[in-house]
This record gives structure tokens, sequence and C-alpha cells, in this order.
């Protein structure tokens, strides 16, 4: 187990760097740190002398990957894409390029507790809301209810979730005005801003999920074990709970552990419509900004939090199908 | 004669429906794709939804010839060479000038005569805040109050029935062609349709294609002299740009699905077939690809997109230019960052029929690497690439529209779903609540992204062998007609 942990973690460093190099290549070179810098400046006060000191302040006064004037192996240190990559990788995110963000780095850590508390929430609840409904919709196979319940998931899932989330928000918040719209605040109180995105985020994904949930049960009913468990006199609710659930978990884990990654930045609508102050909205407020320092950061965030979330998944699988040996 | 104008996604579009036609032609040929697309167009839900998305291709051909109109001579400069409009238009917007000119000054509901909005007027001789008359929307009437909807209801059911003639008779034509077996008259050919003999459900399809003939009909009759789907804050009619956004949406789904295509297929076939360092080094390019949140590489490279656009202001003479390019490229952009998943597949299908005898047998006979890619492996596998391309089709639409909001969609001056419904986030705010766009959207995606649903289901239904179909079937005694194998 350890060997293996150690094994997929080694790769995933090897995955970043490529993350890395792909990024910093997207962005220095269509967009070099003069453009930058006359971007973020902005307007007529554009002067050499301006740009040059913008460009020193942020670490950006260097040559990209290769630096001539310097000796031996601070030709390749001293450029922007190692001092660049070396502090990605130490987990120091440096300065934002517009002019009022502050320290990326802490602006991260404080967003992503937020973030957790809007991301846990939807993932369990998603999770439970799909297989509930698959369930029943199994318990009544092949009738009225089961046709209904796979036309209304067919039909929920050709809806884009901006539809729930502006319906949902226009029928619970100003309509019955039972929540907030949007906000966020410490503690308890909390939990008035967080039960509508949840809430929606679940039915926007149940109809995807419950029906491809339910063909994953279907598949299993239609086997050996279950026979064997209906001769034996079970009845049809324990047969479903005990034996069938417990052996479709483990298609059910591969597909919600995939979405697991973007469980964090995923839920990047919902936080930016929500008004809630975490990563995802943190990252659509840079993109519409142009504020590449962060988007870089985001896209180096992303991807350590979705390799991290593959490793878990595996050794989750150990967990639900003893037969899986992790070599 | 109006000068033609070539944009980029009008010949992307109209090269995919060349390819289309070769396609058809291509499996009219092969016995065993006949048999699987028969299955297809004989789900029910499927050949309805085909109905529905050819008629959403016949909006989208109509808004890709662009031209732009010949100016009458004015007079001084004559001899000078023709002047065209500045404006380019496309064979919709042609068609549909009737909604483009009958601008209206802000919002009106739908089948409004009066403005939404309250103005200070001057009525006999005293300042009242009314709502003033529209300027096209129900312009013709004297008494709106009483007349509207004595003249709504006629104008619809007048349309409605037009619209019924003239698709019963499209739909007896065409399933009548269809249909039509040697030495069966056309009356005979149309009654066993009717009937549901044959595997092919023709009732559906013709009814599929009445209900539609009837709603375009309706809302045709009502849009020559009332804003059926109301105007939006500057007056624009909503009808108008919903169809407009029926071809960005098509345009993405389609497009982007196939610019993913020749990465998937060339490199996951090469890691299946050749494994070694190949494969190692194609799984560590998708593993990269795919662990990279995708809204974020997507959003950087359109940031990209538009840092190069604002640089190579030469590419482009109009605003449209523009914003058209930008739609290619953000095609272009979806299928560079969309490959991974179908590489995936085929790189995992491939490795199980390399081991197969056919392979080893022309490997025997020293057939070379890329020959046994493409003729032996290629068309084996060719029926995943059309599986994964109707199913990306929808969930690109869906995807536009987050693209949109999120700011790194098409372009704003070009008319989206997903920018409508940005729109709508401050409409639905209002007090009272302006609905009539976002409602629209709503309608018109979710009929679009339905039918593609319902088509991709139908397509792997008939094309996976392995495909586990779970149809609910209700089990009915009696006329259990309804029931497939």
């Amino acid at each position: 187990m350890l060997n293996f942990i150690v094994r997929r973690s080694l790769y995933g460093v090897l995955v970043l760097i490529g993350v890395n190099l792909a990024t910093f290549f997207l962005f220095f070179t269509v967009n070099t740190p003069d453009d930058m810098a006359r971007l973020n400046i902005g307007g007529k006060r554009v002067t050499t002398e301006l740009i040059q000191r913008w460009k020193a302040e942020r670490g950006y006064d260097k040559p990209l990957y290769w630096n001539d004037a310097e000796q031996g192996s601070e030709k390749l240190t001293e450029t922007i894409f190692w001092e660049r990559s070396v502090s990605l990788f130490q987990f120091r995110f440096g300065r934002a390029d517009s002019e009022s963000a502050g320290d990326i780095g802490t602006e991260v850590a404080r967003r992503m507790w937020v973030s957790l508390q809007l991301a846990l929430p939807i993932f369990v609840l998603q999770i439970f809301a799909s297989v509930s409904f698959a369930l029943l919709l199994v318990t009544f196979r092949n009738t009225r209810l089961d046709l209904a319940g796979v036309v209304l998931c067919v039909v929920m899932l050709s809806i884009s979730a901006l539809f729930y989330i502006i319906v949902g928000q226009y029928l619970f918040a100003r309509v019955l005005r039972l929540v907030p719209a949007s906000g966020f605040t410490e503690g308890l109180d909390l939990v008035r801003f967080l039960v509508l995105p949840v809430l929606l985020s679940a039915i926007a994904r149940l109809g995807t999920e419950a029906r491809l949930y339910r063909a994953m049960f279907l598949e299993e009913i239609g086997k050996d074990y279950v026979r064997t468990a209906r001769a034996k006199g079970l009845a049809e609710t324990a047969v479903l709970s005990r034996h069938v659930l417990r052996n479709a978990l483990i298609p059910i884990v591969t597909s919600a552990g995939g979405y697991l990654p973007y469980v964090f930045l995923g839920s990047l609508v919902f936080e930016s419509f929500f008004g809630i102050p975490g990563l995802g909205a943190y990252a659509i407020e840079a993109i519409s900004k142009q504020d590449f320092a962060i988007v870089r950061t985001m896209v180096f965030v992303g991807s350590v939090l979705y390799i991290a979330s593959y490793i878990l998944i595996d050794i989750v699988y150990t967990w639900v199908d003893p037969r899986v040996r992790l070599a | 004669m109006p000068k033609f104008v070539l944009l980029w996604t009008d010949a992307a579009v109209w090269l995919l429906t060349a390819g289309l036609v070769a396609y058809v032609w291509h499996v009219r040929r092969r016995p065993n794709l006949r048999a699987n697309w028969r299955k297809v167009f004989c789900d029910a839900p499927a050949l309805a939804s085909s109905v529905v998305l050819v008629a959403c291709l016949a909006v989208t051909l109509a808004d890709s010839i662009h031209y732009r109109p010949l100016l009458p001579a004015a007079a001084g400069t004559a001899g000078s060479g023709d002047a065209y409009d500045t404006r380019t238009r496309s064979v919709l917007d042609g068609a549909l000038a009737g909604l483009v000119d009958a601008r209206e000054t802000t919002y009106s509901v739908p089948l409004g005569a009066v403005s939404f909005t309250k103005e200070t007027l001057e009525v006999a001789g005293r300042q009242e805040r009314v709502a003033p008359r529209l300027l096209h929307g129900g312009a013709h009437l004297t008494d709106p109050d009483s007349q509207r909807r004595g003249d709504v209801a006629w104008r619809a059911a007048a349309g409605a029935l037009c619209g019924f003639a003239g698709a019963a008779l499209l739909s007896a034509l065409l399933v009548g062609a269809l249909a039509r077996k040697p030495g069966q008259s056309w009356r005979q050919a149309l009654a066993g349709a009717w009937e549901g003999q044959g595997e092919i459900p023709w009732r559906v399809a013709m009814t599929t294609i009445v209900v539609l003939g009837v709603l375009v009909g309706a809302v045709a009759a009502l849009a020559m002299r009332y804003h059926v789907f109301g105007t939006d804050v500057t007056g624009n009619d909503v009808l108008y740009q919903t169809l407009k956004s029926v071809r960005t949406a098509f345009v993405i789904g389609a497009l982007a699905t196939l610019a993913t295509l020749p990465l998937a297929v060339v490199l996951g076939i090469a890691a299946g077939y050749l494994k070694g360092w190949a494969d190692e080094a194609i799984q560590y390019l998708y593993t990269v690809m795919s662990s990279i949140p995708n809204i974020l590489l997507i959003a950087a490279l359109v940031l990209m997109v538009q840092v190069f656009l604002d640089k190579h202001p030469e590419m482009f003479e109009t605003g449209l230019e523009r914003s058209d390019l930008k739609l290619f490229m953000l095609c272009a952009v979806l299928g560079l960052t969309g490959w991974a998943g179908l590489c995936r597949l085929l790189r995992a299908e491939t490795l199980k029929l390399r081991e197969l005898d056919y392979v080893q047998a022309a490997q025997a006979f020293g057939v070379g690497p890329t020959r046994i890619m493409a003729r032996h492996i290629f068309p084996n596998v060719a029926h995943l690439m059309l599986i994964v391309t109707v199913l990306e089709f929808s969930s690109l639409i869906l995807y536009e529209a987050v693209l949109s909001y999120v700011g790194v969609g098409v372009d704003p001056s070009m008319n989206s779903f997903g920018g409508m419904i940005n729109l709508a986030r401050n409409e639905m705010n209002r007090n009272p609540v302006v609905w009539w766009p976002f409602a629209s959207a709503f309608v018109f995606m979710l009929g679009l992204v339905l039918a593609a649903n319902l088509f991709a289901d139908g397509v792997r239904d008939a094309f996976d062998p392995r495909a586990r179909v779970f149809r609910p079937r209700v089990l009915r005694t009696a006329r259990s007609r309804g029931a497939r194998p």
C-alpha cells in the first residue's frame, strides 16, 4: 500500500512538472511580461520606467527560459521559468498581477476552507440523493413509476445547471423568501447561506447520476448471487440494500470519485452565483480581470487536487472491494 | 447580385454537411452499417429527435450563408463600381428581416402591444404615467385592450392550420418516398407506414413533423405582427435571438467534437497498437492534460486567443468576422482540450484488438504498422468514435453556457444561449420580473439538448454491442405494441 502511494505520488510530481511547463509556455509565450505590465498599468501612464518597475516588483525582469548574462548553472536558474516553477512547487505563489490584489498564497489558504465548506456537503448530498433515487427506480423497475423516473432523468440532464441556479434563486430567495439569495458569513448562520447552493447542485446532477446508477444496479440485479439471495427467501428490500448496493458500490465509487476533483473547482459557477468567496469565485474573478498570475496558480492548485483525489479513489477502492490489490 | 462572404465557421459548417452527405452515401453501401443505422431509427425517441435535429440543422445552414447586400447606386457614384452594405447578413437574417427591423425601444412582454416600462406622457393636458404603445408589436390594433386576445387567437389558429397542412403534406411526401418498397403505390406505402408496418415507427416521425409544423406555423403567423417571445433590453426581438443562438450552439456542439477526433483517434490508436515508449508518452500527455481543471485550461487558452486577436486586427474586416473567428477558435480550443477521454477509450480498445487473430494475420503477411492501424484497427473502433461524438454534442452545448458565464465563451456580440442566460441573471432580479428571454432560451436549449441526448442514446444502443440497455419496459397485458426486443 505504502509502496503504491509513493509511486503514484512520484508520477503525480512528474505530471505536475508537465502541467507547469505547459501553463508557463501557454501564458508567457503569447503574452510577454511587457504585455502584462502594459495591461495592468493601463491607460496613458505607460512608460518604460513604469514597466520596468512593475516587472521588477513581481520578479518578471529576467529572461524567460535562458539567461545568457549569468554564469554556469545560473544561466538556467536566474530565469522567470525556473523561479516561478520552484516557488510553485514550494507552494509560494507570489504576488498577483493586478495592483490591488495581495499575496496569492494567503488568499488561496483562506479560500480553500470556504470552498471545502461548500464542496463537502454538495458531494455527500449528491451521492446520497442520486443513489436513493436510483434505488427507488430499481425497486419499482418496469413499472410506470420507473418509466416516469427515467424520462424525468433524461429531461433533467438536458437542462443546464445555470437554469437550476437562476430558477432556484428566484423561487426560494425572492418569491418564498426562505433563504438569502447570496452571501457568506462565519459560524452557524452559514447554514442559511449554504443550503440553497448545496440543494441546487444536487438537483443539477441528479439526472445524470441517477440514470447511471440505475443502470449499474440493474446490471447487478441480473446476476446469480441475487437470485440465490432471493431463493433464500430474503425480502426484496434486503436484497437491494444488503447485496445489490454493496456490489454496485464499486462502479459508483469510480463515477463519484471521478467527480471529486471537480468538487473544489467545479462548484466554480455555484460559488460565483451565490457570492461565496471560495477558490472558484477567485478563479472567475481572476479570469475576468485577466490576472494571469492567479489563473496560473489556480491551474497548479487544481492539478494538485486532481492528482491527490485520484490517489485517494484508488485507496477507497481497496476498502470497497477487497478483491482489488494495489500494486 | 450581393457579395457573398465566407466566414470561417460557415466554411466549417458546409464542409461538415458535405461530410455528412458523404457519410450517408457510405452507409447506404455498407450492409452492416446500414443495419445499425436502421436500428437507430427503429427507436422511436431517436427518430423523433432526429427530426428536431434536422430542423435545427436547417436553421444553422440558413444562418451559414452570409452576404453583403448590394446598395442601390447613389447619384454621382455611377460607374465607380458596386457599393455593398457594411453589415454582413445571412439568409436567415434576410428571411427574418421583418423581425430584425421591428425594433422597439426596450423590454416588452411576449405578444404585447404596449411597452413594459412606463413613461411620463402628456395625456389630455395632464402628466400621466402610462405604458406607451409599441412601434411594431400589435401596431395594427386600434384598441389593444379589447382586440389583442381575439387577434392573437385568430392569427395563431390560422397559422397553426397552415402549418398543419404544410407539415402533413411534407411528412406524407417524405415518408411515402422513404418507406415505399418497389412495386408499392404511394397510397399503400403511406397507409402501411401509418399503421406501423415495418420496423421503423414512421408514425412517430410524421407526428413530430406535424407538431413542429403547427408550432412553426403559429409562431410565424404571430411573428408577422407581434414579438412572440417579447423583446430584450435594447428592444430586439427575442425569437430572432434564440434562432441565431441555435446556430451558435450547433456550431459549437458539432465543430468542437469534430476537432477532438484527429488527436484522440491518432494518439489513441497509436498508443494502443505501438505500446512501449510511445504508449508511455501518450499516456503521460493525456494525464497532464486531464489533470488540469478543464474550465481553467479553456479559460487560459481563450484568454490567449483574445490576446492573439487583439494583436492581429488585420485578420478580419468587420466585427462579425472577428466574433466568428473567435467562435472558430473557441471550437478549436475545446477540441484541443477535450480529446483525453476518447483517447483513453480508444487506447484500451486497441490494446484488445491488437491481440486478435486478424491483426496477427495481417502482421504475419508483413503489413506495415501504419497500414494495420488505418485499415484493420480504425474501422473496428469507428463505432466508439461515433458514439462519443454524438454523446459529446449535447454536453458541449451545455458547456457553452457555463463558459459564456465565466466570460470565456463566444463573443458578447454574438447571440448565444450562454449570453442570454447571462443577461437573464440580472433580468430575473428586476421588479416586475423580466422572464421571457430566460424562458425562451430555456425552451429552445432544452429542445435542442434533449433531442441530441435522445438521439445519442439511440446511436449508443444500436452501435455498442456491449451497451447494456436498461430501458424501462412497462409490462402491459393487452396491446403490448410498444415493447421492444
